[in-house]
Protein backbone atom coordinates (compact mmCIF):
# COMPACT_ATOMS: atom_id res chain seq x y z
CA UNK A 1 0.00 0.00 0.00
CA UNK A 2 1.73 3.04 -0.99
CA UNK A 3 1.22 6.55 0.35
CA UNK A 4 -1.41 7.52 -2.56
CA UNK A 5 -3.69 4.77 -1.86
CA UNK A 6 -3.64 5.84 1.82
CA UNK A 7 -4.44 9.65 1.22
CA UNK A 8 -7.22 8.53 -1.68
CA UNK A 9 -8.71 6.16 1.02
CA UNK A 10 -7.77 8.67 4.25
CA UNK A 11 -11.75 10.34 4.37
CA UNK A 12 -13.23 6.67 4.48
CA UNK A 13 -11.08 5.34 6.38
CA UNK A 14 -11.17 8.44 8.80
CA UNK A 15 -14.87 8.09 9.14
CA UNK A 16 -14.95 4.23 9.27
CA UNK A 17 -12.72 3.96 12.42
CA UNK A 18 -14.44 7.19 14.26
CA UNK A 19 -17.86 5.08 13.55
CA UNK A 20 -16.09 1.81 15.00
CA UNK A 21 -15.10 4.18 18.12
CA UNK A 22 -18.11 6.09 18.96
CA UNK A 23 -19.87 2.47 18.65
CA UNK A 24 -17.74 1.45 21.56
CA UNK A 25 -17.71 4.75 23.33
CA UNK A 26 -21.20 5.06 23.58
CA UNK A 27 -21.50 1.68 24.51
CA UNK A 28 -19.25 1.93 27.43
CA UNK A 29 -20.87 5.37 28.79
CA UNK A 30 -24.22 6.81 28.20
CA UNK A 31 -25.80 3.86 25.95
CA UNK A 32 -29.07 6.29 24.32
CA UNK A 33 -28.30 9.23 26.84
CA UNK A 34 -24.80 10.27 24.61
CA UNK A 35 -27.08 10.68 21.63
CA UNK A 36 -27.39 13.94 21.35
CA UNK A 37 -23.10 13.94 21.47
CA UNK A 38 -22.93 11.36 19.28
CA UNK A 39 -25.24 13.29 16.95
CA UNK A 40 -23.14 15.83 16.76
CA UNK A 41 -20.12 14.07 16.27
CA UNK A 42 -21.10 12.40 13.48
CA UNK A 43 -22.16 15.66 11.65
CA UNK A 44 -19.16 17.57 13.08
CA UNK A 45 -17.15 14.89 11.26
CA UNK A 46 -18.70 14.51 8.04
CA UNK A 47 -18.67 18.07 7.67
CA UNK A 48 -14.94 18.10 8.53
CA UNK A 49 -14.44 15.22 5.94
CA UNK A 50 -16.17 17.35 3.40
CA UNK A 51 -14.29 20.20 3.89
CA UNK A 52 -11.28 18.29 3.71
CA UNK A 53 -12.16 16.68 0.37
CA UNK A 54 -13.49 19.80 -0.91
CA UNK A 55 -10.70 22.08 -0.32
CA UNK A 56 -7.88 20.00 -0.18
CA UNK A 57 -5.24 19.20 -2.68
CA UNK A 58 -6.78 16.93 -5.52
CA UNK A 59 -4.82 14.85 -6.56
CA UNK A 60 -6.17 12.09 -8.96
CA UNK A 61 -5.05 8.68 -10.13
CA UNK A 62 -6.08 5.10 -9.79
CA UNK A 63 -5.67 3.47 -5.93
CA UNK A 64 -4.75 0.26 -4.75
CA UNK A 65 -4.16 -0.95 -8.59
CA UNK A 66 -7.48 0.36 -9.81
CA UNK A 67 -9.78 -0.75 -7.43
CA UNK A 68 -10.72 2.84 -6.50
CA UNK A 69 -10.63 5.85 -8.88
CA UNK A 70 -9.46 9.45 -7.09
CA UNK A 71 -11.04 11.83 -9.36
CA UNK A 72 -12.77 15.16 -9.67
CA UNK A 73 -16.12 13.42 -9.96
CA UNK A 74 -15.90 11.43 -7.44
CA UNK A 75 -15.02 14.10 -5.02
CA UNK A 76 -17.82 16.36 -6.16
CA UNK A 77 -20.47 13.21 -4.91
CA UNK A 78 -18.27 12.86 -1.67
CA UNK A 79 -18.94 16.03 -0.83
CA UNK A 80 -22.13 16.08 -1.86
CA UNK A 81 -23.61 12.96 0.09
CA UNK A 82 -21.20 13.92 3.34
CA UNK A 83 -22.94 17.80 3.63
CA UNK A 84 -26.58 16.18 2.92
CA UNK A 85 -25.88 13.20 5.39
CA UNK A 86 -24.88 15.73 8.06
CA UNK A 87 -27.46 18.17 7.29
CA UNK A 88 -30.44 15.39 7.78
CA UNK A 89 -28.87 14.10 10.93
CA UNK A 90 -28.53 17.67 12.57
CA UNK A 91 -32.33 18.16 11.42
CA UNK A 92 -33.68 15.13 12.44
CA UNK A 93 -32.11 15.03 15.56
CA UNK A 94 -34.54 16.54 17.95
CA UNK A 95 -37.56 14.53 15.76
CA UNK A 96 -36.35 11.60 16.90
CA UNK A 97 -35.81 12.33 20.67
CA UNK A 98 -39.14 13.33 20.92
CA UNK A 99 -40.56 10.43 19.14
CA UNK A 100 -38.81 7.75 21.12
CA UNK A 101 -36.05 7.10 18.66
CA UNK A 102 -32.79 8.93 20.03
CA UNK A 103 -30.34 5.90 19.70
CA UNK A 104 -27.00 6.28 19.57
CA UNK A 105 -26.78 3.56 16.91
CA UNK A 106 -28.93 5.88 14.49
CA UNK A 107 -25.70 8.35 13.50
CA UNK A 108 -23.28 5.39 13.47
CA UNK A 109 -25.13 3.58 11.18
CA UNK A 110 -26.07 6.55 8.50
CA UNK A 111 -21.41 7.83 8.86
CA UNK A 112 -21.31 3.69 8.10
CA UNK A 113 -24.06 3.96 5.14
CA UNK A 114 -21.69 6.82 4.11
CA UNK A 115 -18.66 5.50 4.27
CA UNK A 116 -19.95 2.68 1.54
CA UNK A 117 -21.14 5.59 -0.53
CA UNK A 118 -18.21 7.05 -0.01
CA UNK A 119 -16.49 4.03 -1.61
CA UNK A 120 -19.35 3.72 -4.09
CA UNK A 121 -19.03 6.69 -6.03
CA UNK A 122 -15.33 6.04 -5.93
CA UNK A 123 -15.02 2.61 -7.08
CA UNK A 124 -13.13 1.61 -10.08
CA UNK A 125 -14.00 -1.65 -9.87
CA UNK A 126 -16.84 -3.95 -9.75
CA UNK A 127 -15.69 -5.62 -6.25
CA UNK A 128 -15.60 -2.24 -5.13
CA UNK A 129 -18.74 -1.23 -6.23
CA UNK A 130 -20.70 -4.36 -4.62
CA UNK A 131 -19.03 -3.89 -1.46
CA UNK A 132 -19.63 0.01 -0.96
CA UNK A 133 -22.88 -0.77 -2.27
CA UNK A 134 -23.59 -3.49 0.35
CA UNK A 135 -22.25 -1.21 3.26
CA UNK A 136 -24.60 1.27 2.57
CA UNK A 137 -27.99 -1.02 2.03
CA UNK A 138 -26.99 -3.11 4.87
CA UNK A 139 -27.45 0.15 7.19
CA UNK A 140 -29.87 1.32 5.78
CA UNK A 141 -32.10 -2.09 6.05
CA UNK A 142 -31.53 -1.36 9.37
CA UNK A 143 -32.27 1.96 10.22
CA UNK A 144 -35.73 1.78 7.48
CA UNK A 145 -36.92 -0.80 10.54
CA UNK A 146 -35.67 1.37 13.38
CA UNK A 147 -38.88 1.74 15.21
CA UNK A 148 -39.16 -1.85 16.40
CA UNK A 149 -42.58 -1.99 17.36
CA UNK A 150 -43.76 -0.08 14.59
CA UNK A 151 -46.36 -1.67 12.35
CA UNK A 152 -45.14 0.26 9.38
CA UNK A 153 -41.70 0.50 10.27
CA UNK A 154 -40.94 -3.30 9.92
CA UNK A 155 -42.88 -3.63 7.34
CA UNK A 156 -40.71 -0.93 5.17
CA UNK A 157 -37.84 -2.27 6.42
CA UNK A 158 -38.48 -6.10 5.34
CA UNK A 159 -39.97 -4.63 1.40
CA UNK A 160 -36.67 -2.67 1.41
CA UNK A 161 -34.67 -5.03 2.57
CA UNK A 162 -36.26 -8.31 -0.01
CA UNK A 163 -36.54 -5.72 -2.68
CA UNK A 164 -33.12 -4.11 -1.98
CA UNK A 165 -31.07 -7.55 -1.89
CA UNK A 166 -33.02 -8.47 -5.06
CA UNK A 167 -31.40 -5.45 -6.73
CA UNK A 168 -28.08 -6.38 -5.55
CA UNK A 169 -28.68 -9.73 -6.69
CA UNK A 170 -29.34 -8.55 -10.16
CA UNK A 171 -26.58 -6.26 -10.24
CA UNK A 172 -24.36 -9.04 -9.31
CA UNK A 173 -25.36 -11.19 -11.43
CA UNK A 174 -24.67 -8.54 -13.95
CA UNK A 175 -21.27 -8.01 -12.67
CA UNK A 176 -20.52 -11.86 -12.78
CA UNK A 177 -21.37 -11.96 -16.90
CA UNK A 178 -19.57 -8.75 -17.31
CA UNK A 179 -16.71 -10.42 -15.74
CA UNK A 180 -16.94 -13.40 -17.81
CA UNK A 181 -16.74 -11.61 -21.08
CA UNK A 182 -14.44 -8.96 -20.54
CA UNK A 183 -11.99 -11.34 -18.39
CA UNK A 184 -11.37 -8.73 -15.63
CA UNK A 185 -13.48 -6.60 -12.64
CA UNK A 186 -11.57 -3.31 -13.09
CA UNK A 187 -13.54 -0.58 -15.15
CA UNK A 188 -10.40 0.43 -17.20
CA UNK A 189 -10.69 -3.40 -18.11
CA UNK A 190 -14.00 -3.56 -19.40
CA UNK A 191 -13.88 -0.47 -21.01
CA UNK A 192 -11.08 -2.09 -23.04
CA UNK A 193 -13.36 -4.86 -24.09
CA UNK A 194 -16.46 -3.40 -24.75
CA UNK A 195 -14.77 -0.42 -26.96
CA UNK A 196 -14.20 -1.35 -30.90
CA UNK A 197 -17.76 -0.98 -32.05
CA UNK A 198 -19.61 -4.02 -31.71
CA UNK A 199 -20.42 -4.93 -27.85
CA UNK A 200 -20.56 -8.64 -27.36
CA UNK A 201 -23.81 -9.91 -26.41
CA UNK A 202 -22.21 -11.72 -23.34
CA UNK A 203 -21.08 -7.42 -22.13
CA UNK A 204 -24.74 -6.31 -23.14
CA UNK A 205 -26.06 -8.54 -20.83
CA UNK A 206 -23.88 -8.33 -17.72
CA UNK A 207 -24.72 -4.24 -18.78
CA UNK A 208 -28.20 -4.56 -19.04
CA UNK A 209 -28.61 -6.78 -15.38
CA UNK A 210 -26.14 -3.91 -13.84
CA UNK A 211 -28.46 -0.77 -14.94
CA UNK A 212 -31.29 -2.84 -13.29
CA UNK A 213 -29.89 -3.47 -10.51
CA UNK A 214 -28.53 0.52 -10.06
CA UNK A 215 -31.92 1.27 -11.67
CA UNK A 216 -33.79 -0.48 -8.19
CA UNK A 217 -31.26 1.70 -5.75
CA UNK A 218 -31.87 5.12 -7.80
CA UNK A 219 -36.14 3.87 -7.81
CA UNK A 220 -36.37 4.47 -11.38
CA UNK A 221 -39.49 2.90 -13.26
CA UNK A 222 -39.54 0.20 -13.72
CA UNK A 223 -38.45 -0.59 -10.44
CA UNK A 224 -39.36 1.66 -8.00
CA UNK A 225 -42.19 -0.29 -6.02
CA UNK A 226 -40.36 -0.12 -3.17
CA UNK A 227 -40.18 3.79 -2.98
CA UNK A 228 -43.51 4.65 -1.78
CA UNK A 229 -43.74 2.23 0.53
CA UNK A 230 -40.34 2.47 2.57
CA UNK A 231 -40.48 6.44 2.53
CA UNK A 232 -43.85 5.88 4.68
CA UNK A 233 -43.13 3.53 6.27
CA UNK A 234 -39.94 4.21 7.75
CA UNK A 235 -39.34 6.97 10.71
CA UNK A 236 -39.37 10.54 8.59
CA UNK A 237 -36.13 11.35 9.74
CA UNK A 238 -35.16 8.11 8.02
CA UNK A 239 -37.02 8.89 5.40
CA UNK A 240 -35.30 11.97 4.77
CA UNK A 241 -32.21 10.63 4.82
CA UNK A 242 -33.07 8.00 1.98
CA UNK A 243 -34.22 10.96 0.18
CA UNK A 244 -30.68 12.46 0.14
CA UNK A 245 -27.71 11.01 0.21
CA UNK A 246 -28.50 8.03 -1.15
CA UNK A 247 -30.05 9.11 -4.18
CA UNK A 248 -27.10 11.22 -5.32
CA UNK A 249 -24.34 8.08 -4.55
CA UNK A 250 -26.70 6.18 -6.76
CA UNK A 251 -27.13 8.55 -8.98
CA UNK A 252 -23.23 9.02 -9.23
CA UNK A 253 -22.50 5.57 -9.19
CA UNK A 254 -24.82 4.93 -12.34
CA UNK A 255 -22.67 7.26 -14.20
CA UNK A 256 -19.24 6.19 -13.27
CA UNK A 257 -20.50 2.56 -14.30
CA UNK A 258 -21.84 4.18 -17.70
CA UNK A 259 -19.24 6.19 -18.07
CA UNK A 260 -16.05 4.54 -16.81
CA UNK A 261 -16.84 0.66 -17.32
CA UNK A 262 -19.20 1.13 -20.71
CA UNK A 263 -18.19 4.82 -21.73
CA UNK A 264 -17.59 3.05 -25.18
CA UNK A 265 -21.03 1.87 -25.84
CA UNK A 266 -23.14 4.77 -24.99
CA UNK A 267 -25.51 3.87 -28.22
CA UNK A 268 -26.42 0.62 -26.26
CA UNK A 269 -27.19 2.14 -22.83
CA UNK A 270 -28.70 5.49 -24.06
CA UNK A 271 -31.89 4.52 -25.09
CA UNK A 272 -32.87 2.12 -22.08
CA UNK A 273 -31.53 5.16 -19.78
CA UNK A 274 -33.59 7.82 -21.95
CA UNK A 275 -37.05 4.94 -21.83
CA UNK A 276 -36.48 4.79 -18.11
CA UNK A 277 -35.94 8.91 -17.50
CA UNK A 278 -39.38 8.92 -19.43
CA UNK A 279 -41.40 6.60 -17.56
CA UNK A 280 -39.94 7.50 -14.17
CA UNK A 281 -40.96 11.16 -15.23
CA UNK A 282 -44.46 10.94 -15.88
CA UNK A 283 -45.30 7.95 -13.37
CA UNK A 284 -44.03 10.21 -10.32
CA UNK A 285 -45.95 13.07 -11.85
CA UNK A 286 -49.23 11.04 -12.01
CA UNK A 287 -49.18 8.53 -9.33
CA UNK A 288 -48.51 11.53 -6.95
CA UNK A 289 -51.80 13.34 -7.56
CA UNK A 290 -54.08 11.09 -5.55
CA UNK A 291 -51.73 10.29 -2.78
CA UNK A 292 -53.32 11.71 0.81
CA UNK A 293 -49.89 10.96 2.65
CA UNK A 294 -47.01 13.77 2.20
CA UNK A 295 -44.08 11.10 2.92
CA UNK A 296 -45.99 9.08 -0.61
CA UNK A 297 -46.31 11.88 -2.51
CA UNK A 298 -42.24 12.78 -1.56
CA UNK A 299 -41.82 9.53 -2.93
CA UNK A 300 -43.10 9.73 -6.25
CA UNK A 301 -41.75 13.61 -6.56
CA UNK A 302 -38.20 11.88 -6.00
CA UNK A 303 -38.98 8.81 -8.33
CA UNK A 304 -39.88 11.75 -10.95
CA UNK A 305 -36.91 14.04 -9.90
CA UNK A 306 -34.76 10.93 -10.67
CA UNK A 307 -36.03 10.68 -13.73
CA UNK A 308 -34.84 14.56 -14.80
CA UNK A 309 -31.44 13.00 -13.82
CA UNK A 310 -31.31 10.54 -16.14
CA UNK A 311 -32.10 12.58 -18.96
CA UNK A 312 -28.54 13.60 -18.06
CA UNK A 313 -26.86 10.71 -17.89
CA UNK A 314 -29.46 9.76 -21.22
CA UNK A 315 -27.75 12.20 -23.61
CA UNK A 316 -24.55 10.58 -23.34
CA UNK A 317 -21.88 13.45 -23.12
CA UNK A 318 -20.04 15.77 -20.72
CA UNK A 319 -22.55 18.46 -20.41
CA UNK A 320 -25.07 15.92 -19.90
CA UNK A 321 -23.23 14.61 -16.65
CA UNK A 322 -22.43 18.14 -15.81
CA UNK A 323 -26.15 18.42 -15.87
CA UNK A 324 -27.22 15.84 -13.56
CA UNK A 325 -24.64 16.58 -11.13
CA UNK A 326 -25.95 20.39 -10.76
CA UNK A 327 -29.49 18.62 -11.03
CA UNK A 328 -28.85 16.18 -8.19
CA UNK A 329 -26.92 18.83 -5.74
CA UNK A 330 -30.32 21.28 -6.05
CA UNK A 331 -32.76 18.22 -5.80
CA UNK A 332 -30.31 17.44 -2.16
CA UNK A 333 -30.78 20.67 -1.05
CA UNK A 334 -34.61 20.89 -1.54
CA UNK A 335 -35.42 18.08 -0.14
CA UNK A 336 -33.31 18.51 2.87
CA UNK A 337 -35.18 21.82 3.35
CA UNK A 338 -38.68 20.44 3.28
CA UNK A 339 -38.33 17.00 5.01
CA UNK A 340 -36.94 19.30 7.89
CA UNK A 341 -40.53 20.72 7.25
CA UNK A 342 -42.26 17.29 6.64
CA UNK A 343 -40.52 16.26 10.11
CA UNK A 344 -41.83 18.62 12.37
CA UNK A 345 -45.39 17.71 11.59
CA UNK A 346 -47.37 16.96 14.40
CA UNK A 347 -50.46 17.44 16.27
CA UNK A 348 -51.00 17.02 20.31
CA UNK A 349 -46.93 15.42 20.28
CA UNK A 350 -48.01 12.51 17.52
CA UNK A 351 -46.33 12.34 14.05
CA UNK A 352 -49.38 13.37 11.44
CA UNK A 353 -48.24 13.29 7.45
CA UNK A 354 -51.88 14.20 5.95
CA UNK A 355 -51.27 16.75 3.73
CA UNK A 356 -54.99 17.75 4.39
CA UNK A 357 -53.64 18.51 7.78
CA UNK A 358 -51.46 21.76 6.57
CA UNK A 359 -54.65 23.34 5.51
CA UNK A 360 -54.56 27.13 6.76
CA UNK A 361 -51.06 26.44 7.63
CA UNK A 362 -49.93 30.18 6.50
CA UNK A 363 -52.20 31.52 8.94
CA UNK A 364 -49.90 30.60 12.23
CA UNK A 365 -47.03 30.24 10.71
CA UNK A 366 -46.61 32.58 8.12
CA UNK A 367 -42.33 32.26 8.38
CA UNK A 368 -42.42 28.32 8.15
CA UNK A 369 -45.14 28.71 4.96
CA UNK A 370 -43.78 30.98 3.43
CA UNK A 371 -39.87 29.07 3.21
CA UNK A 372 -42.41 25.95 2.37
CA UNK A 373 -43.54 27.86 -0.72
CA UNK A 374 -40.65 28.32 -1.55
CA UNK A 375 -39.39 24.82 -1.76
CA UNK A 376 -42.62 23.31 -3.04
CA UNK A 377 -42.09 26.04 -6.06
CA UNK A 378 -38.80 25.14 -6.32
CA UNK A 379 -39.72 21.16 -6.47
CA UNK A 380 -42.33 21.88 -9.31
CA UNK A 381 -39.46 23.64 -11.34
CA UNK A 382 -41.58 27.21 -11.57
CA UNK A 383 -39.27 30.03 -12.07
CA UNK A 384 -37.24 31.75 -10.63
CA UNK A 385 -36.46 29.24 -8.16
CA UNK A 386 -33.37 27.44 -8.28
CA UNK A 387 -35.47 24.40 -9.34
CA UNK A 388 -36.08 25.68 -12.52
CA UNK A 389 -32.39 25.69 -13.75
CA UNK A 390 -32.16 22.45 -13.10
CA UNK A 391 -34.53 21.31 -14.75
CA UNK A 392 -33.58 23.77 -17.49
CA UNK A 393 -30.09 22.17 -17.37
CA UNK A 394 -30.77 18.25 -17.86
CA UNK A 395 -33.46 19.30 -20.59
CA UNK A 396 -30.70 21.46 -22.47
CA UNK A 397 -28.61 18.48 -22.19
CA UNK A 398 -31.31 16.36 -24.02
CA UNK A 399 -31.07 18.93 -26.90
CA UNK A 400 -27.55 18.98 -27.01
CA UNK A 401 -27.65 15.72 -27.53
CA UNK A 402 -30.11 15.64 -30.10
CA UNK A 403 -32.85 13.98 -28.29
CA UNK A 404 -35.44 16.71 -28.29
CA UNK A 405 -38.41 14.70 -27.77
CA UNK A 406 -36.75 13.37 -24.43
CA UNK A 407 -36.89 17.23 -23.66
CA UNK A 408 -40.07 17.75 -24.71
CA UNK A 409 -41.72 14.68 -22.67
CA UNK A 410 -39.48 16.33 -19.76
CA UNK A 411 -41.58 19.59 -20.30
CA UNK A 412 -44.81 17.77 -20.03
CA UNK A 413 -43.72 15.91 -17.20
CA UNK A 414 -43.01 18.79 -15.41
CA UNK A 415 -46.14 20.47 -15.99
CA UNK A 416 -47.85 17.81 -14.68
CA UNK A 417 -45.95 17.33 -11.73
CA UNK A 418 -46.11 21.26 -10.88
CA UNK A 419 -49.63 20.27 -9.79
CA UNK A 420 -49.27 18.37 -6.33
CA UNK A 421 -46.87 20.74 -5.65
CA UNK A 422 -48.93 23.43 -6.19
CA UNK A 423 -52.01 21.83 -4.57
CA UNK A 424 -50.03 21.87 -1.04
CA UNK A 425 -49.05 25.37 -1.16
CA UNK A 426 -53.33 25.67 -2.17
CA UNK A 427 -53.76 23.90 1.22
CA UNK A 428 -51.50 25.85 3.22
CA UNK A 429 -53.00 29.57 2.19
CA UNK A 430 -56.36 29.13 1.05
CA UNK A 431 -57.62 25.73 2.98
CA UNK A 432 -60.54 24.86 4.09
CA UNK A 433 -60.52 26.22 8.43
CA UNK A 434 -59.72 22.40 10.15
CA UNK A 435 -57.26 21.92 13.30
CA UNK A 436 -54.11 23.18 12.22
CA UNK A 437 -50.83 21.30 12.45
CA UNK A 438 -48.15 22.26 14.84
CA UNK A 439 -44.82 22.40 13.72
CA UNK A 440 -42.20 23.00 16.75
CA UNK A 441 -38.62 22.94 15.11
CA UNK A 442 -35.56 22.52 16.30
CA UNK A 443 -33.21 25.47 15.43
CA UNK A 444 -31.18 22.93 13.60
CA UNK A 445 -34.13 21.81 11.34
CA UNK A 446 -35.63 25.48 11.39
CA UNK A 447 -32.12 26.81 9.81
CA UNK A 448 -32.06 23.85 7.35
CA UNK A 449 -35.32 24.82 6.56
CA UNK A 450 -34.78 28.43 6.07
CA UNK A 451 -31.42 27.92 4.27
CA UNK A 452 -32.50 25.44 1.72
CA UNK A 453 -35.12 28.37 1.44
CA UNK A 454 -33.49 31.12 1.00
CA UNK A 455 -30.98 28.61 -1.63
CA UNK A 456 -33.10 28.58 -3.25
CA UNK A 457 -33.70 31.90 -4.15
CA UNK A 458 -30.44 33.25 -3.56
CA UNK A 459 -28.84 30.50 -5.98
CA UNK A 460 -30.52 32.56 -8.98
CA UNK A 461 -27.27 34.25 -9.05
CA UNK A 462 -24.49 31.96 -9.38
CA UNK A 463 -25.88 28.75 -8.15
CA UNK A 464 -22.83 29.10 -5.25
CA UNK A 465 -20.43 27.66 -7.89
CA UNK A 466 -21.87 24.39 -7.84
CA UNK A 467 -21.65 24.48 -11.42
CA UNK A 468 -18.26 24.98 -11.91
CA UNK A 469 -17.62 22.07 -9.37
CA UNK A 470 -19.83 19.88 -11.63
CA UNK A 471 -17.90 20.65 -14.41
CA UNK A 472 -14.60 19.94 -13.37
CA UNK A 473 -16.11 16.56 -12.19
CA UNK A 474 -18.01 15.80 -15.48
CA UNK A 475 -14.96 16.63 -16.80
CA UNK A 476 -12.85 14.05 -14.95
CA UNK A 477 -15.13 11.02 -15.53
CA UNK A 478 -15.93 11.80 -19.78
CA UNK A 479 -12.83 12.24 -20.94
CA UNK B 1 -16.84 -33.14 -20.58
CA UNK B 2 -18.50 -30.65 -18.51
CA UNK B 3 -17.62 -27.19 -19.85
CA UNK B 4 -18.17 -23.63 -19.10
CA UNK B 5 -21.34 -23.25 -20.58
CA UNK B 6 -22.82 -26.04 -18.50
CA UNK B 7 -21.80 -24.35 -15.56
CA UNK B 8 -23.23 -21.09 -16.74
CA UNK B 9 -26.64 -22.75 -17.86
CA UNK B 10 -26.61 -23.92 -14.01
CA UNK B 11 -25.98 -20.48 -12.57
CA UNK B 12 -28.34 -18.99 -15.39
CA UNK B 13 -31.24 -21.98 -13.90
CA UNK B 14 -30.57 -20.92 -10.10
CA UNK B 15 -30.85 -17.39 -10.67
CA UNK B 16 -34.47 -17.94 -13.07
CA UNK B 17 -35.68 -20.47 -9.85
CA UNK B 18 -34.33 -17.51 -7.10
CA UNK B 19 -35.89 -14.84 -8.91
CA UNK B 20 -39.03 -16.76 -9.60
CA UNK B 21 -39.46 -17.64 -5.95
CA UNK B 22 -39.12 -13.91 -5.10
CA UNK B 23 -42.09 -13.08 -6.94
CA UNK B 24 -44.63 -16.01 -7.33
CA UNK B 25 -43.84 -17.56 -3.18
CA UNK B 26 -47.44 -16.40 -1.54
CA UNK B 27 -46.42 -18.54 1.62
CA UNK B 28 -43.72 -17.46 3.97
CA UNK B 29 -40.91 -14.61 3.95
CA UNK B 30 -38.30 -17.25 5.35
CA UNK B 31 -38.73 -18.72 1.63
CA UNK B 32 -38.18 -15.09 0.39
CA UNK B 33 -34.96 -15.12 2.06
CA UNK B 34 -33.40 -18.59 0.29
CA UNK B 35 -34.86 -17.20 -3.00
CA UNK B 36 -32.35 -14.50 -2.26
CA UNK B 37 -29.92 -16.62 -1.37
CA UNK B 38 -30.47 -18.96 -4.02
CA UNK B 39 -29.68 -15.74 -6.09
CA UNK B 40 -26.55 -15.06 -4.94
CA UNK B 41 -24.94 -18.60 -4.92
CA UNK B 42 -25.64 -18.52 -8.51
CA UNK B 43 -24.02 -15.42 -8.83
CA UNK B 44 -20.94 -17.34 -7.15
CA UNK B 45 -20.82 -20.35 -9.31
CA UNK B 46 -20.56 -17.91 -12.02
CA UNK B 47 -17.79 -16.15 -10.91
CA UNK B 48 -16.06 -19.14 -10.29
CA UNK B 49 -16.52 -20.99 -13.32
CA UNK B 50 -16.02 -18.18 -14.97
CA UNK B 51 -12.92 -17.85 -12.69
CA UNK B 52 -11.78 -21.43 -13.78
CA UNK B 53 -12.39 -20.65 -17.51
CA UNK B 54 -9.96 -17.81 -18.00
CA UNK B 55 -7.25 -19.12 -15.41
CA UNK B 56 -7.47 -15.14 -13.12
CA UNK B 57 -8.11 -15.77 -9.80
CA UNK B 58 -9.90 -12.25 -9.25
CA UNK B 59 -13.63 -14.24 -9.82
CA UNK B 60 -12.94 -16.42 -6.49
CA UNK B 61 -11.76 -13.05 -4.55
CA UNK B 62 -14.91 -11.99 -5.42
CA UNK B 63 -16.65 -15.07 -4.25
CA UNK B 64 -15.48 -14.87 -1.07
CA UNK B 65 -16.71 -11.69 -0.73
CA UNK B 66 -20.12 -12.18 -2.19
CA UNK B 67 -20.15 -14.95 0.86
CA UNK B 68 -19.03 -12.47 3.44
CA UNK B 69 -21.90 -9.75 2.12
CA UNK B 70 -24.49 -12.77 2.32
CA UNK B 71 -23.99 -14.10 5.36
CA UNK B 72 -24.52 -10.43 6.59
CA UNK B 73 -27.27 -10.06 4.61
CA UNK B 74 -28.97 -12.77 6.00
CA UNK B 75 -28.27 -11.96 9.27
CA UNK B 76 -30.05 -8.37 9.00
CA UNK B 77 -32.83 -10.29 7.14
CA UNK B 78 -33.72 -12.51 9.88
CA UNK B 79 -33.33 -9.51 12.27
CA UNK B 80 -35.82 -7.51 10.14
CA UNK B 81 -37.76 -10.38 10.72
CA UNK B 82 -37.88 -11.26 14.18
CA UNK B 83 -39.00 -7.85 14.25
CA UNK B 84 -41.99 -8.11 11.76
CA UNK B 85 -43.14 -11.37 13.55
CA UNK B 86 -42.80 -9.37 17.14
CA UNK B 87 -45.23 -6.87 15.93
CA UNK B 88 -47.77 -8.65 13.70
CA UNK B 89 -47.80 -12.21 14.77
CA UNK B 90 -47.14 -13.97 11.40
CA UNK B 91 -44.40 -14.10 8.83
CA UNK B 92 -46.81 -14.51 5.79
CA UNK B 93 -46.41 -12.53 2.97
CA UNK B 94 -49.65 -11.76 2.50
CA UNK B 95 -49.59 -10.25 6.12
CA UNK B 96 -47.25 -7.74 4.54
CA UNK B 97 -49.69 -5.26 3.56
CA UNK B 98 -50.11 -2.43 6.38
CA UNK B 99 -49.04 -0.26 2.74
CA UNK B 100 -50.69 -0.18 -0.33
CA UNK B 101 -47.78 0.33 -3.27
Amino acid sequence: MTAFDLQAILPELLLAVFAMFALLAAVYTGKDKATPLVTWATAGVMLALALFIGLGEAVNGRAFGGLLFEDAYGRFAQVGILVAAAAVLLAGQDTLVRRGLGRFEYPLLIALATVGMMIMVSAGDLMTLYMGLELQSLALYVVAAMRRDGVKSTEAGMKYFILGALSSGLLLYGASLTYGYAGTTGFDGILAAASGGEMGLGLLFGLTFVVAGLAFKVSAVPFHMWTPDVYEGAPTPVTAFFATAPKLAAMALFGRVLFDAFGQAVGDWSQIIALMAVLSMFLGAVAAIGQRDIKRLMAYSSISHMGFALIGLAAGSQYGVQAMLVYMAIYLTMNVGTFAFIMSMERDGKPVTEIAALHQYAKGEPVKALAMLVLLFSLAGVPPMVGFFGKLYVLGAAVQADMTLLAVAGVVASVIGAFYYLRIVYYMYFGEAEERVETPMSPAAWVMLMGAAAAMLLGVINLFGVEGAAAQAAAALVN
Amino acid sequence: MVGLEHYLGLAAALFVIGIFGLFLNRKNIIVLLMSIELILLAVNINLVAFSAYLGDLTGQVFTLFVLTVAAAEAAIGLAILVSFFRTRGSIAVEDVNVMKG
